[in-house]
Protein backbone atom coordinates (compact mmCIF):
# COMPACT_ATOMS: atom_id res chain seq x y z
CA UNK A 1 0.00 0.00 0.00
CA UNK A 2 1.04 3.38 -0.86
CA UNK A 3 1.26 5.88 2.11
CA UNK A 4 -0.96 8.89 1.83
CA UNK A 5 1.76 11.06 1.77
CA UNK A 6 3.52 8.90 -1.19
CA UNK A 7 0.12 9.37 -2.88
CA UNK A 8 0.18 13.09 -2.32
CA UNK A 9 3.34 13.89 -3.53
CA UNK A 10 3.09 11.54 -6.53
CA UNK A 11 -0.21 13.27 -7.79
CA UNK A 12 1.96 16.66 -7.18
CA UNK A 13 4.18 14.96 -9.84
CA UNK A 14 1.76 13.88 -12.13
CA UNK A 15 0.12 17.36 -12.56
CA UNK A 16 3.17 18.36 -14.38
CA UNK A 17 2.54 16.14 -17.19
CA UNK A 18 -0.73 15.72 -19.94
CA UNK A 19 -0.69 11.96 -18.89
CA UNK A 20 -0.04 10.73 -15.21
CA UNK A 21 1.85 7.71 -16.59
CA UNK A 22 4.95 10.17 -17.27
CA UNK A 23 5.40 10.55 -13.77
CA UNK A 24 6.24 7.21 -13.09
CA UNK A 25 10.42 7.73 -12.64
CA UNK A 26 9.12 10.20 -10.37
CA UNK A 27 6.24 8.04 -8.07
CA UNK A 28 9.75 5.43 -8.02
CA UNK A 29 11.49 7.97 -6.35
CA UNK A 30 9.18 9.09 -3.98
CA UNK A 31 8.49 5.73 -2.68
CA UNK A 32 12.40 5.10 -2.31
CA UNK A 33 12.71 8.66 -0.86
CA UNK A 34 10.46 7.10 2.09
CA UNK A 35 11.38 3.32 2.15
CA UNK A 36 15.10 3.37 0.52
CA UNK A 37 14.37 0.64 -2.07
CA UNK A 38 11.25 -0.14 -4.27
CA UNK A 39 10.28 -3.57 -3.30
CA UNK A 40 7.70 -5.86 -5.80
CA UNK A 41 4.97 -4.59 -3.87
CA UNK A 42 5.40 -1.02 -4.20
CA UNK A 43 6.13 -2.09 -8.04
CA UNK A 44 2.54 -3.73 -8.17
CA UNK A 45 0.69 -0.52 -6.22
CA UNK A 46 2.60 2.30 -8.04
CA UNK A 47 0.72 0.29 -11.30
CA UNK A 48 -1.93 0.20 -10.06
CA UNK A 49 -2.13 4.14 -8.73
CA UNK A 50 -0.58 5.28 -12.42
CA UNK A 51 -3.12 2.54 -14.16
CA UNK A 52 -0.11 0.73 -15.44
CA UNK A 53 1.01 -3.17 -15.38
CA UNK A 54 3.22 -4.04 -13.01
CA UNK A 55 5.79 -4.93 -15.97
CA UNK A 56 5.41 -1.50 -17.44
CA UNK A 57 6.40 -0.04 -14.08
CA UNK A 58 9.11 -2.91 -13.47
CA UNK A 59 10.76 -2.54 -17.00
CA UNK A 60 11.35 2.00 -16.38
CA UNK A 61 12.96 1.05 -12.57
CA UNK A 62 15.35 -1.56 -14.12
CA UNK A 63 16.16 0.64 -16.67
CA UNK A 64 17.58 3.48 -14.56
CA UNK A 65 20.65 2.63 -12.22
CA UNK A 66 19.33 5.03 -9.10
CA UNK A 67 16.30 3.24 -8.63
CA UNK A 68 17.38 0.41 -6.54
CA UNK A 69 14.85 -2.87 -6.58
CA UNK A 70 16.88 -4.30 -3.49
CA UNK A 71 17.48 -3.34 -0.53
CA UNK A 72 20.11 -0.63 0.28
CA UNK A 73 22.03 0.51 3.44
CA UNK A 74 21.43 3.27 5.54
CA UNK A 75 23.47 5.06 3.62
CA UNK A 76 24.64 4.43 -0.22
CA UNK A 77 27.84 5.38 -1.08
CA UNK A 78 28.56 6.31 -4.67
CA UNK A 79 32.44 6.56 -5.71
CA UNK A 80 32.98 7.78 -9.17
CA UNK A 81 34.43 5.45 -11.60
CA UNK A 82 34.66 7.58 -14.64
CA UNK A 83 37.71 8.82 -16.77
CA UNK A 84 38.82 12.18 -14.38
CA UNK A 85 38.38 10.45 -10.94
CA UNK A 86 40.04 7.41 -12.46
CA UNK A 87 43.25 9.12 -13.77
CA UNK A 88 43.32 11.27 -10.20
CA UNK A 89 43.63 7.86 -7.79
CA UNK A 90 39.93 6.23 -7.71
CA UNK A 91 41.26 3.09 -7.68
CA UNK A 92 42.99 3.40 -4.02
CA UNK A 93 39.56 5.58 -2.74
CA UNK A 94 37.98 2.30 -3.79
CA UNK A 95 40.53 -0.07 -2.12
CA UNK A 96 39.99 2.26 1.11
CA UNK A 97 36.66 1.73 1.10
CA UNK A 98 36.53 -2.06 0.80
CA UNK A 99 39.11 -2.41 3.38
CA UNK A 100 37.16 -0.37 6.17
CA UNK A 101 33.57 -1.96 5.10
CA UNK A 102 34.63 -5.37 4.66
CA UNK A 103 32.40 -5.44 1.32
CA UNK A 104 32.86 -5.34 -2.02
CA UNK A 105 31.05 -2.88 -4.54
CA UNK A 106 27.40 -4.07 -4.92
CA UNK A 107 27.33 -5.12 -1.20
CA UNK A 108 26.16 -3.82 1.94
CA UNK A 109 28.01 -3.70 5.40
CA UNK A 110 26.22 -6.90 7.75
CA UNK A 111 24.92 -3.48 10.36
CA UNK A 112 23.23 -2.41 7.36
CA UNK A 113 24.63 0.79 7.76
CA UNK A 114 26.23 1.18 3.98
CA UNK A 115 25.85 0.20 0.43
CA UNK A 116 29.21 0.54 -1.83
CA UNK A 117 28.03 1.36 -5.32
CA UNK A 118 29.99 2.59 -8.19
CA UNK A 119 28.74 5.74 -10.21
CA UNK A 120 29.71 7.34 -13.54
CA UNK A 121 31.10 10.73 -13.62
CA UNK A 122 29.47 13.02 -10.79
CA UNK A 123 30.22 16.14 -12.72
CA UNK A 124 32.67 17.44 -9.93
CA UNK A 125 35.54 16.77 -12.22
CA UNK A 126 37.56 19.66 -10.96
CA UNK A 127 37.22 17.82 -7.58
CA UNK A 128 38.50 14.44 -8.17
CA UNK A 129 38.17 11.97 -6.94
CA UNK A 130 34.64 12.01 -5.99
CA UNK A 131 32.12 10.72 -4.36
CA UNK A 132 28.28 10.99 -2.84
CA UNK A 133 27.16 9.64 0.26
CA UNK A 134 23.05 10.37 0.16
CA UNK A 135 22.72 13.80 -0.58
CA UNK A 136 26.21 15.41 -0.02
CA UNK A 137 29.43 15.41 -2.40
CA UNK A 138 32.47 14.47 -0.93
CA UNK A 139 35.40 15.71 -3.63
CA UNK A 140 39.50 15.91 -3.32
CA UNK A 141 39.30 12.29 -1.99
CA UNK A 142 42.41 10.83 -0.27
CA UNK A 143 42.38 7.26 1.74
CA UNK A 144 42.50 9.56 4.78
CA UNK A 145 39.74 11.43 4.28
CA UNK A 146 37.81 8.45 4.09
CA UNK A 147 38.19 7.60 7.47
CA UNK A 148 36.99 10.89 8.59
CA UNK A 149 34.10 11.06 6.13
CA UNK A 150 32.72 7.59 7.56
CA UNK A 151 32.95 8.12 10.94
CA UNK A 152 30.18 11.39 10.06
CA UNK A 153 27.89 8.71 8.91
CA UNK A 154 28.16 5.99 11.45
CA UNK B 1 37.39 40.37 -21.35
CA UNK B 2 33.50 39.96 -20.63
CA UNK B 3 32.33 36.99 -19.29
CA UNK B 4 28.79 37.53 -18.99
CA UNK B 5 27.46 34.05 -17.88
CA UNK B 6 29.45 34.15 -15.28
CA UNK B 7 30.60 37.49 -14.29
CA UNK B 8 28.24 37.98 -10.86
CA UNK B 9 28.73 34.05 -10.08
CA UNK B 10 30.79 33.70 -6.94
CA UNK B 11 31.94 30.15 -5.40
CA UNK B 12 29.51 28.94 -3.36
CA UNK B 13 26.45 31.00 -3.72
CA UNK B 14 23.35 31.99 -5.44
CA UNK B 15 22.34 34.83 -6.80
CA UNK B 16 18.60 35.59 -5.48
CA UNK B 17 16.29 37.05 -7.91
CA UNK B 18 16.82 40.84 -6.26
CA UNK B 19 20.71 40.57 -7.14
CA UNK B 20 20.49 39.31 -10.30
CA UNK B 21 17.86 41.79 -11.45
CA UNK B 22 20.29 44.54 -9.93
CA UNK B 23 23.13 43.25 -12.74
CA UNK B 24 20.42 43.66 -15.54
CA UNK B 25 18.61 40.53 -14.95
CA UNK B 26 15.25 40.28 -16.90
CA UNK B 27 15.97 43.09 -18.75
CA UNK B 28 16.78 40.99 -22.10
CA UNK B 29 13.55 39.37 -21.22
CA UNK B 30 11.54 42.84 -21.46
CA UNK B 31 13.62 43.34 -24.20
CA UNK B 32 12.03 40.40 -26.09
CA UNK B 33 8.71 40.36 -25.05
CA UNK B 34 8.41 43.57 -27.22
CA UNK B 35 9.53 42.08 -30.10
CA UNK B 36 7.94 39.39 -32.84
CA UNK B 37 8.97 35.59 -31.99
CA UNK B 38 10.60 35.43 -35.59
CA UNK B 39 12.76 38.58 -34.46
CA UNK B 40 13.63 37.44 -31.33
CA UNK B 41 14.79 33.94 -33.44
CA UNK B 42 16.99 36.23 -35.99
CA UNK B 43 18.30 38.03 -33.51
CA UNK B 44 19.75 34.74 -32.14
CA UNK B 45 20.69 33.76 -35.66
CA UNK B 46 22.73 36.74 -36.37
CA UNK B 47 24.36 36.12 -33.09
CA UNK B 48 25.95 33.09 -34.36
CA UNK B 49 24.66 30.77 -30.70
CA UNK B 50 25.67 27.36 -30.97
CA UNK B 51 24.68 24.54 -28.93
CA UNK B 52 27.33 23.82 -25.78
CA UNK B 53 25.92 20.44 -24.98
CA UNK B 54 28.42 19.26 -27.32
CA UNK B 55 27.18 18.83 -31.06
CA UNK B 56 27.23 22.83 -31.56
CA UNK B 57 24.11 23.50 -33.92
CA UNK B 58 22.93 26.63 -34.62
CA UNK B 59 20.71 27.38 -31.85
CA UNK B 60 18.13 30.18 -33.73
CA UNK B 61 18.12 27.75 -36.86
CA UNK B 62 17.10 24.95 -34.49
CA UNK B 63 14.29 27.50 -32.93
CA UNK B 64 13.01 28.06 -36.93
CA UNK B 65 11.76 24.48 -37.54
CA UNK B 66 9.32 24.84 -35.11
CA UNK B 67 6.06 25.46 -36.74
CA UNK B 68 4.53 28.15 -34.77
CA UNK B 69 1.44 30.07 -36.84
CA UNK B 70 -1.99 29.73 -35.93
CA UNK B 71 -2.75 26.28 -37.31
CA UNK B 72 0.34 24.39 -35.75
CA UNK B 73 0.05 21.91 -33.07
CA UNK B 74 -0.04 22.94 -29.66
CA UNK B 75 0.93 23.20 -27.01
CA UNK B 76 4.91 23.45 -28.07
CA UNK B 77 7.50 22.64 -25.40
CA UNK B 78 10.75 23.59 -24.53
CA UNK B 79 13.33 21.79 -22.36
CA UNK B 80 16.60 22.77 -20.47
CA UNK B 81 18.94 19.60 -21.17
CA UNK B 82 20.94 19.47 -17.92
CA UNK B 83 21.62 15.87 -17.72
CA UNK B 84 25.45 16.55 -17.63
CA UNK B 85 26.88 12.64 -17.80
CA UNK B 86 29.50 13.48 -20.31
CA UNK B 87 32.43 12.00 -18.21
CA UNK B 88 34.77 14.84 -17.56
CA UNK B 89 32.51 17.47 -18.12
CA UNK B 90 31.34 20.04 -14.89
CA UNK B 91 30.35 23.16 -16.27
CA UNK B 92 25.99 23.48 -16.06
CA UNK B 93 26.32 22.85 -12.45
CA UNK B 94 28.31 25.31 -11.96
CA UNK B 95 25.62 27.90 -14.09
CA UNK B 96 22.74 25.80 -12.02
CA UNK B 97 24.22 26.68 -8.71
CA UNK B 98 25.43 29.65 -9.33
CA UNK B 99 22.79 31.77 -11.05
CA UNK B 100 19.54 30.26 -11.85
CA UNK B 101 17.77 33.29 -13.02
CA UNK B 102 20.03 33.45 -15.88
CA UNK B 103 18.94 29.81 -17.11
CA UNK B 104 15.11 30.69 -16.10
CA UNK B 105 15.18 34.00 -18.08
CA UNK B 106 16.99 31.98 -20.70
CA UNK B 107 14.04 29.64 -21.05
CA UNK B 108 11.58 32.38 -20.70
CA UNK B 109 13.23 34.23 -23.91
CA UNK B 110 13.51 31.09 -26.28
CA UNK B 111 10.25 29.18 -25.06
CA UNK B 112 8.67 33.01 -26.05
CA UNK B 113 10.74 32.76 -29.74
CA UNK B 114 9.30 29.24 -30.44
CA UNK B 115 6.01 29.90 -28.30
CA UNK B 116 5.99 27.53 -26.49
CA UNK B 117 3.60 26.88 -23.33
CA UNK B 118 5.59 24.20 -21.23
CA UNK B 119 9.05 24.15 -20.48
CA UNK B 120 10.90 21.55 -18.23
CA UNK B 121 14.62 21.54 -16.54
CA UNK B 122 15.93 17.69 -17.56
CA UNK B 123 18.44 17.94 -14.20
CA UNK B 124 20.78 15.08 -13.70
CA UNK B 125 20.02 13.38 -9.86
CA UNK B 126 23.42 14.05 -8.54
CA UNK B 127 23.24 17.82 -8.49
CA UNK B 128 21.28 17.96 -5.18
CA UNK B 129 22.20 21.39 -4.47
CA UNK B 130 21.50 22.54 -7.53
CA UNK B 131 17.70 20.98 -7.50
CA UNK B 132 17.06 22.93 -4.14
CA UNK B 133 18.49 25.93 -6.02
CA UNK B 134 16.06 25.66 -8.57
CA UNK B 135 13.14 24.61 -6.88
CA UNK B 136 13.39 28.11 -4.65
CA UNK B 137 13.95 30.17 -8.15
CA UNK B 138 11.17 28.93 -9.86
CA UNK B 139 9.27 30.02 -6.85
CA UNK B 140 10.69 33.45 -6.69
CA UNK B 141 10.06 33.66 -10.64
CA UNK B 142 6.35 32.39 -10.09
CA UNK B 143 5.57 34.90 -6.93
CA UNK B 144 7.46 37.83 -9.74
CA UNK B 145 4.79 37.31 -12.06
CA UNK B 146 7.83 36.12 -14.71
CA UNK B 147 6.53 32.43 -15.10
CA UNK B 148 3.23 31.90 -15.34
CA UNK B 149 0.16 33.18 -17.21
CA UNK B 150 0.35 36.72 -18.80
CA UNK B 151 4.22 37.34 -18.06
CA UNK B 152 4.78 41.10 -17.48
CA UNK B 153 1.60 41.57 -19.13
CA UNK B 154 2.78 40.65 -21.95
CA UNK B 155 0.00 38.19 -22.72
CA UNK B 156 2.44 35.35 -23.60
CA UNK B 157 1.75 32.44 -20.74
CA UNK B 158 4.92 30.01 -19.79
CA UNK B 159 5.02 27.44 -17.15
CA UNK B 160 8.36 25.65 -16.33
CA UNK B 161 8.78 22.72 -14.68
CA UNK B 162 11.83 20.95 -12.96
CA UNK B 163 12.36 17.25 -13.44
CA UNK B 164 15.35 15.13 -11.90
CA UNK B 165 16.59 11.64 -13.92
CA UNK B 166 17.37 8.87 -11.90
CA UNK B 167 20.86 8.15 -13.64
CA UNK B 168 21.68 6.84 -16.85
CA UNK B 169 24.38 8.65 -19.46
CA UNK B 170 21.65 8.14 -22.62
CA UNK B 171 19.27 10.31 -21.54
CA UNK B 172 21.20 13.35 -22.50
CA UNK B 173 20.50 12.18 -26.22
CA UNK B 174 17.87 14.70 -26.74
CA UNK B 175 15.04 12.01 -28.08
CA UNK B 176 16.20 9.58 -25.52
CA UNK B 177 15.71 12.58 -23.14
CA UNK B 178 11.77 12.84 -24.31
CA UNK B 179 11.18 9.15 -23.89
CA UNK B 180 12.60 9.67 -20.54
CA UNK B 181 10.52 12.85 -19.71
CA UNK B 182 7.23 10.85 -20.45
CA UNK B 183 8.19 8.24 -18.30
CA UNK B 184 9.40 5.50 -20.20
CA UNK B 185 13.20 3.81 -20.72
CA UNK B 186 15.22 6.47 -22.45
CA UNK B 187 15.98 4.79 -25.78
CA UNK B 188 16.69 7.28 -28.64
CA UNK B 189 14.34 7.48 -31.16
CA UNK B 190 14.17 7.01 -34.88
CA UNK B 191 14.71 10.49 -36.93
CA UNK B 192 13.31 12.04 -38.85
CA UNK B 193 10.27 13.06 -37.33
CA UNK B 194 12.90 15.52 -35.92
CA UNK B 195 11.71 16.89 -31.88
CA UNK B 196 11.12 20.14 -33.58
CA UNK B 197 8.06 19.07 -35.30
CA UNK B 198 7.30 15.65 -33.40
CA UNK B 199 8.82 15.99 -29.57
CA UNK B 200 7.48 15.44 -26.12
CA UNK B 201 4.02 13.93 -26.20
CA UNK B 202 4.05 13.61 -30.43
CA UNK B 203 4.47 18.10 -30.04
CA UNK B 204 6.84 20.69 -31.30
CA UNK B 205 9.62 20.60 -28.78
CA UNK B 206 12.83 22.09 -28.72
CA UNK B 207 15.95 20.95 -26.55
CA UNK B 208 18.62 23.16 -25.67
CA UNK B 209 21.63 22.57 -23.17
CA UNK B 210 21.55 24.59 -20.09
CA UNK B 211 24.68 26.66 -21.11
CA UNK B 212 22.99 27.77 -24.66
CA UNK B 213 19.97 28.99 -22.61
CA UNK B 214 21.96 31.17 -20.49
CA UNK B 215 23.38 32.89 -23.60
CA UNK B 216 20.02 33.96 -24.34
CA UNK B 217 19.53 36.99 -22.22
CA UNK B 218 22.45 38.37 -22.60
CA UNK B 219 22.48 38.29 -26.32
CA UNK B 220 18.53 39.72 -26.13
CA UNK B 221 19.92 42.67 -23.28
CA UNK B 222 23.24 43.32 -25.53
CA UNK B 223 22.51 42.79 -29.04
CA UNK B 224 23.70 40.13 -31.68
CA UNK B 225 26.70 42.39 -32.81
CA UNK B 226 28.13 42.76 -29.16
CA UNK B 227 27.51 39.32 -29.03
CA UNK B 228 29.44 38.11 -31.51
CA UNK B 229 32.24 41.09 -30.65
CA UNK B 230 33.23 39.29 -27.06
CA UNK B 231 34.41 36.18 -29.23
CA UNK B 232 37.84 35.76 -31.18
CA UNK B 233 35.91 33.75 -33.36
CA UNK B 234 33.47 33.06 -36.19
CA UNK B 235 31.23 31.59 -33.52
CA UNK B 236 29.65 34.12 -31.24
CA UNK B 237 29.87 34.68 -27.63
CA UNK B 238 32.10 32.96 -24.54
CA UNK B 239 31.97 28.88 -23.59
CA UNK B 240 33.39 27.73 -20.55
CA UNK B 241 36.01 25.44 -20.36
CA UNK B 242 37.38 22.99 -17.62
CA UNK B 243 40.56 21.67 -17.33
CA UNK B 244 40.37 17.98 -15.08
CA UNK B 245 43.45 15.22 -15.04
CA UNK B 246 46.57 16.46 -13.55
CA UNK B 247 47.17 19.96 -13.62
CA UNK B 248 47.68 22.05 -11.32
CA UNK B 249 44.77 24.30 -10.79
CA UNK B 250 41.87 21.94 -12.17
CA UNK B 251 38.59 24.24 -12.88
CA UNK B 252 36.07 26.54 -14.85
CA UNK B 253 36.52 29.46 -16.52
CA UNK B 254 34.46 31.30 -19.07
CA UNK B 255 36.38 32.79 -22.04
CA UNK B 256 36.10 33.83 -25.31
CA UNK B 257 35.43 31.00 -28.17
CA UNK B 258 38.74 31.15 -29.91
CA UNK B 259 41.26 31.78 -27.00
CA UNK B 260 43.73 28.78 -27.66
CA UNK B 261 44.18 25.48 -26.23
CA UNK B 262 47.78 26.10 -24.71
CA UNK B 263 46.66 29.88 -23.09
CA UNK B 264 43.00 27.46 -21.32
CA UNK B 265 46.16 24.78 -20.03
CA UNK B 266 49.03 27.05 -19.20
CA UNK B 267 47.31 30.07 -18.40
CA UNK B 268 44.06 28.90 -16.45
CA UNK B 269 45.04 25.66 -15.68
CA UNK B 270 48.35 26.83 -14.46
CA UNK B 271 50.03 24.31 -16.59
CA UNK B 272 50.88 19.74 -15.86
CA UNK B 273 51.56 19.59 -11.86
CA UNK B 274 55.20 19.17 -11.03
CA UNK B 275 57.24 16.17 -11.88
CA UNK B 276 54.69 15.25 -14.87
CA UNK B 277 54.38 15.42 -18.98
CA UNK B 278 51.75 16.88 -21.05
CA UNK B 279 51.02 14.01 -23.39
CA UNK B 280 47.71 14.88 -24.78
CA UNK B 281 43.66 15.25 -23.81
CA UNK B 282 40.25 14.68 -24.50
CA UNK B 283 39.19 18.63 -25.68
CA UNK B 284 35.17 18.31 -24.97
CA UNK B 285 34.37 15.25 -22.65
CA UNK B 286 34.76 11.31 -23.23
CA UNK B 287 33.27 11.25 -26.56
CA UNK B 288 36.12 13.32 -28.42
CA UNK B 289 39.20 12.61 -30.27
CA UNK B 290 42.69 13.01 -28.61
CA UNK B 291 44.81 15.86 -28.97
CA UNK B 292 48.32 15.69 -28.54
CA UNK B 293 51.14 18.41 -27.83
CA UNK B 294 50.90 19.30 -32.09
CA UNK B 295 47.56 21.57 -31.59
CA UNK B 296 48.90 23.24 -28.70
CA UNK B 297 48.26 26.67 -30.63
CA UNK B 298 44.79 25.64 -32.18
CA UNK B 299 41.49 27.87 -31.81
CA UNK B 300 39.30 26.91 -29.29
CA UNK B 301 35.87 27.39 -31.55
CA UNK B 302 33.72 24.76 -33.43
CA UNK B 303 35.77 24.72 -36.44
CA UNK B 304 39.02 25.34 -35.22
CA UNK B 305 38.77 22.12 -33.19
CA UNK B 306 37.33 20.05 -35.87
CA UNK B 307 40.10 21.08 -37.92
CA UNK B 308 42.20 19.38 -36.07
CA UNK B 309 40.60 16.38 -35.99
CA UNK B 310 38.28 16.71 -32.97
CA UNK B 311 35.04 17.87 -31.96
CA UNK B 312 34.75 21.02 -29.13
CA UNK B 313 32.10 18.63 -27.36
CA UNK B 314 31.45 20.35 -23.93
CA UNK B 315 34.48 22.33 -23.98
CA UNK B 316 35.66 20.49 -20.82
CA UNK B 317 38.97 18.84 -21.70
CA UNK B 318 39.97 15.81 -20.20
CA UNK B 319 44.41 15.95 -19.74
CA UNK B 320 46.50 12.42 -19.98
CA UNK B 321 49.82 13.20 -18.32
CA UNK B 322 53.20 10.95 -19.06
CA UNK B 323 52.42 8.95 -15.78
CA UNK B 324 48.90 7.42 -16.83
CA UNK B 325 48.52 4.88 -18.66
CA UNK B 326 46.72 5.67 -22.30
CA UNK B 327 45.34 2.15 -22.90
CA UNK B 328 44.16 2.08 -19.33
CA UNK B 329 42.38 5.15 -19.62
CA UNK B 330 40.94 4.06 -23.34
CA UNK B 331 39.54 1.05 -20.98
CA UNK B 332 37.89 2.72 -18.53
CA UNK B 333 36.38 4.93 -21.33
CA UNK B 334 34.85 2.32 -23.17
CA UNK B 335 34.04 0.23 -19.92
CA UNK B 336 31.80 3.56 -18.84
CA UNK B 337 30.22 3.80 -22.90
CA UNK B 338 29.65 -0.24 -22.72
CA UNK B 339 28.10 0.04 -19.21
CA UNK B 340 25.55 3.11 -20.42
CA UNK B 341 24.69 1.99 -23.79
CA UNK B 342 20.86 1.72 -24.01
CA UNK B 343 20.75 -2.00 -25.35
CA UNK B 344 18.50 -0.72 -28.03
CA UNK B 345 20.74 -1.21 -31.33
CA UNK B 346 22.69 -4.39 -31.77
CA UNK B 347 26.13 -2.93 -32.93
CA UNK B 348 26.11 -0.58 -29.80
CA UNK B 349 24.93 -3.44 -27.59
CA UNK B 350 27.34 -5.74 -28.53
CA UNK B 351 30.29 -3.87 -29.92
CA UNK B 352 31.09 -1.90 -26.60
CA UNK B 353 31.41 -4.79 -24.87
CA UNK B 354 33.85 -6.58 -27.00
CA UNK B 355 35.84 -3.44 -27.37
CA UNK B 356 36.54 -3.07 -23.49
CA UNK B 357 37.04 -6.68 -23.52
CA UNK B 358 39.95 -6.66 -25.89
CA UNK B 359 41.35 -3.26 -24.20
CA UNK B 360 41.19 -5.26 -20.41
CA UNK B 361 43.31 -8.23 -21.85
CA UNK B 362 45.53 -5.86 -23.36
CA UNK B 363 46.22 -4.06 -19.90
CA UNK B 364 46.39 -6.97 -18.50
CA UNK B 365 49.06 -7.97 -20.24
CA UNK B 366 47.16 -10.90 -22.71
CA UNK B 367 46.85 -8.85 -25.65
CA UNK B 368 47.24 -10.40 -29.03
CA UNK B 369 48.70 -9.34 -32.06
CA UNK B 370 45.62 -9.32 -34.32
CA UNK B 371 43.72 -7.09 -30.98
CA UNK B 372 44.54 -3.88 -32.71
CA UNK B 373 43.01 -4.96 -36.33
CA UNK B 374 40.00 -5.92 -34.37
CA UNK B 375 40.08 -2.82 -32.42
CA UNK B 376 40.40 -0.44 -35.51
CA UNK B 377 37.61 -2.64 -37.26
CA UNK B 378 35.23 -1.92 -34.55
CA UNK B 379 36.10 1.45 -34.81
CA UNK B 380 34.69 1.53 -38.32
CA UNK B 381 31.40 -0.85 -37.29
CA UNK B 382 30.34 1.08 -34.48
CA UNK B 383 31.39 4.49 -36.22
CA UNK B 384 28.76 6.78 -37.61
CA UNK B 385 26.24 5.69 -39.93
CA UNK B 386 25.66 2.35 -37.96
CA UNK B 387 23.88 2.62 -34.96
CA UNK B 388 20.42 4.59 -33.85
CA UNK B 389 22.17 7.28 -32.12
CA UNK B 390 25.29 9.03 -31.23
CA UNK B 391 26.89 7.01 -28.52
CA UNK B 392 28.46 4.17 -30.41
CA UNK B 393 30.12 6.93 -32.47
CA UNK B 394 31.39 8.91 -29.65
CA UNK B 395 32.76 6.41 -27.98
CA UNK B 396 35.38 5.33 -30.81
CA UNK B 397 36.71 8.87 -30.89
CA UNK B 398 39.15 8.40 -27.95
CA UNK B 399 39.83 4.88 -29.30
CA UNK B 400 40.03 5.64 -32.96
CA UNK B 401 42.56 9.02 -31.97
CA UNK B 402 43.98 7.08 -29.16
CA UNK B 403 45.21 4.06 -31.23
CA UNK B 404 46.77 6.77 -33.92
CA UNK B 405 48.46 8.55 -31.76
CA UNK B 406 49.60 6.29 -29.05
CA UNK B 407 49.63 3.30 -31.17
CA UNK B 408 53.38 2.48 -29.38
CA UNK B 409 51.46 2.41 -26.21
CA UNK B 410 49.11 -0.59 -27.29
CA UNK B 411 52.56 -2.42 -29.29
CA UNK B 412 54.19 -2.00 -25.95
CA UNK B 413 51.49 -3.42 -23.79
CA UNK B 414 51.29 -7.06 -26.12
CA UNK B 415 54.88 -7.06 -26.43
CA UNK B 416 56.15 -6.79 -23.12
CA UNK B 417 52.88 -8.39 -21.92
CA UNK B 418 51.73 -5.77 -19.25
CA UNK B 419 51.22 -2.60 -18.80
CA UNK B 420 54.75 -0.93 -18.13
CA UNK B 421 53.41 1.64 -16.05
CA UNK B 422 52.36 -0.69 -13.54
CA UNK B 423 54.57 -2.23 -11.54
Amino acid sequence: MLSDKERTEIEEHSRHYPRKQAAVIEALKVVQSHRGYVSDENVKDIAEFLEMTPDEVDSVATFYNLIFRKPVGEHVILLCDSVSCWIMGYESIMDRLKAKLKIEPGQTTKDGKFTLLTIPCLGACDRAPAMMIDNDLHGKLTAQKIDEILEKYK
Amino acid sequence: MERPLTQHIRPGETLSLTEYQKHGGYEGLKAALKMSPKEVQDVVKRAHLRGRGGAGFPTGLKWSFVPIGDDAPRPRYLIANGDEMEPGTFKDRLLVEGNPHQLIEGMIISAYAIQAEIGYIFLRWAYKKGEKIIRKALAEAYQAGLLGKNILGSGFDFDLYLHTSAGRYICGEETALLNSLEGKRANPRAKPPFPQTSGLFGKPTIVNNIETLCNVPHILRNGADWYKKISLSEDGGTKIFGVSGKVKKPGLWELPLGVTLKEVLEEYAGGMQDGLKFRGLLPGGASTDFLTEEHLDIKLDYAGVEKAGSRLGTGTMIVLDDKTCVVGMVLNLEHFFAQESCGWCTPCREGLPWTEKILARIEDGQGKTEDLEILEGLTKTLGPGNTFCALAPGAMEPLQSALKYYREDFERHIKEQRCPRRS
